[in-house]
This record gives structure tokens, sequence and C-alpha cells, in this order.
């Protein structure tokens, strides 16, 4: 029987993959390579967001149900360390180039997208219903990043050797998405989260087939690096948040 | 290396069913497709239409603005092109 605080986990997991996603494509603001790109990224970071607010707010209503009182948004999103976060090491990487940004766009996306299609099918209501709000804006991202993909792979010789490389720096970092740990394995049994392992075919086989669109190689490397879902995370995270939090932190309750 | 700017589109939008597209501006993008979805981005925020279309600026035709004279000046002296000669009935609505 999952525990509340099994679940608390799950949906900060949830919340913190789209907040470290949004904030890092926050940090793009101004310096797009065009000012219309410019704004389709915000959007796409504008719509993480608001799907973290979402997640933080049932997870602060779970948490109160095992600790007395549960922490609201803000303070779920500024107050905590690093090792309290529990997203995926791939959206905490750095922006790099566009290329980097996007290929780490790409491989989130498509895995984001398979998984909220599972969790709108969740016994727990709540879940099923913000899983089933936050698709339709995901469908859009992943068409969009492929697009990207697709243009940078299949454009100029220097275009192709950068999104190349960027899809092979960044592959070490998606294996975490499919491998479950106790917390995920005891919600997917009680039909509450997804076994992730079933997401593997399908994402694998999307970005195959966008890959090979683009001209691109698919990498073939098998070790991948692990963490993020229990805390343990890249040097990057820290120095994102010291700059995500440093506001709130410093005047607490500031508002203006 | 080079640097060359991705071709101007220019955008229309349908704002609800029934009504014709409209003009509502230009973008930059690298092919019609991207044109279409930058135009999602940048025109449709705030839920404004259900359609979008984009055309190359460089494949729409415009007059001169030298040519202002001989192609609508005529018109100014033709007040009988309007039909305001009609008494309208008080009952016909929207015209």
């Amino acid at each position: 029987m999952a525990t509340d605080r099994q679940l608390f986990d799950f949906l900060l997991r949830l919340a913190d993959n789209d907040l470290v996603l949004a904030q890092r494509l926050g940090e793009w603001v101004g310096h797009g390579p065009v000012l219309e790109e410019d704004i389709a990224l915000t959007n796409v970071g504008l719509d993480l967001l608001g799907q973290a607010r979402l997640w933080f707010a049932y997870a602060g209503e779970v948490e109160a149900r095992f600790a007395g009182a549960g922490r609201s948004e803000d303070a779920l999103a500024f107050s905590r360390d690093g090792g309290e976060f529990r997203n995926l090491l791939l959206v905490e990487q750095p922006n790099g180039n566009y290329a980097d940004t996007m290929a780490r766009q790409f491989y989130f996306d498509v895995w984001h997208q398979l998984l909220l299609v599972k969790l709108a099918h969740s016994c727990d209501a709540r879940i099923a219903e913000i899983a089933a709000k936050a698709k339709k804006e995901v469908v859009y991202h992943a068409e969009r990043s492929a697009d990207w993909i697709i243009r940078l792979g299949d454009g100029t010789d220097e275009s192709q050797a950068r999104i190349q490389a960027a899809i092979d720096d960044l592959w070490m970092y998606t294996g975490e998405m499919f491998d479950p740990d106790e917390t995920e394995t005891v919600l997917a049994e009680e039909g509450i989260g997804c076994d992730v392992r079933t997401l593997a075919p399908a994402w694998r086989e999307v970005i195959g087939s966008v890959l090979d669109e683009a001209t691109l190689t698919i990498p073939a490397g098998t070790s991948m690096q692990r963490g993020g879902k229990n805390g343990v995370h890249t040097e990057h995270l820290g120095h994102m948040l010291a700059t995500m939090q440093s506001l709130p932190r410093s005047h607490p309750g500031a508002q203006w | 290396m080079e640097r060359s700017e991705w071709p101007l589109w220019e955008i229309f939008i349908r704002s609800q069913h029934g009504l014709a597209h409209k003009h509502v501006g230009s973008l930059h993008a690298p092919d019609a497709e991207m044109a279409i979805k930058n135009a999602r981005d940048v025109y449709t925020r705030r839920n404004e239409g259900v359609s979008i279309w984009a055309v190359k600026s460089a494949d729409v035709t415009a007059t001169a603005p030298s040519e202002k004279g001989p192609l609508f000046e005529p018109a100014n002296s033709k007040i009988y092109r309007h039909p305001t000669f009609f008494p309208m009935p008080d009952e016909v609505k929207h015209i």
C-alpha cells in the first residue's frame, strides 16, 4: 500500500521536472536566436511552470496529510535545497547552445508526453485531471522540438555537427527516465503512477524516427547517469537554484 | 560565418468561425511550417484564433504609393456608387 509520503515524493518529481526545465528555458529570455523563437521557447517554459504549480499545489495537500501541515507552492519551489529536488538529471543540464537546448527538450518532451498519456488514466482523480490538462500543451512541445531536431540535423554542416554532438552528450541522462525505483514501482502497481519501463519502446521509436529523418545517428551508449529522483544531482542544479531562489531567500515573503 | 536572415512571412488569423482571415502582422521563420508554429506562439497566445495562414511576404503583390492617384482618386467623385440614397427601414439591423 502506497503511503502519502510516497505519493508526495512522486508528485515532487513531476513538479520538479517542470519547474527546473521552466527555469532553464527562462534563462533564454532575451537571448533567443530570433525574436519569434525567444517568444516560442518562453511559451513552452510558461506552460511547464503552470504545470509545476498544479503538481506542487497537490503535493502540498498530500504533505498536510502526513506532516500535519503542507508547504505552499512557493515554499516547495524556493525553500528546498538541491538535495531535496527530485527532478531528472536531464532537465537541469545547462542550456549550452541552441542545439543543446533543443536536444534536451526533445528527449524530455517525447518522454513527458508518453508519461502524461498514461497518468491521464491514473486512478488518483487529481493526477488524472492534471495530466490530461498538461498533455494538451506537451503534445505541442514535442512537435515543436522534433521540428527543430529535423531542421538542425538536416540543415547546414555546422548545425548538423552541433545537434549531433548535443544528442550524443545528453544521451547518458535518458536512461533515468525509464528506471523506476521503489516509490514508482509501488505507485505503478496501485494504478496511481505508471510503470516507466513500458514507456521505453515508444520513446525509442519516436526518437529513432525523428533522428532518422534529421539524418542524425542514434547514440549507442548504454552507460547511464542516475540519481536525480533521489536528490543526487549534477553540479549544475545548485548554481541554477542559487539564481532561482536568491530573491525569495534574501527577502522572505517579498511581494510586489 | 555567413549569417542570412530567415524569410519574412505575413500572418493571417481567423478569429472565430464565420469571419474572414485578417492580417495580424509579420514574422521571420525558416519555412512555412515553422511560420505557422511561430505565428501560433506570437499571435494566438490569448486564444485569438481558430485558423492561421502564412504567406511569404515576397509573394504579396502590392500597389505602389505613387499609383495612389490614378488608382483610387477617380472613385472619390462618384458618390452615386455608395448605397446611401435608399431609405432603410428601422427594422433592418447591421447594414
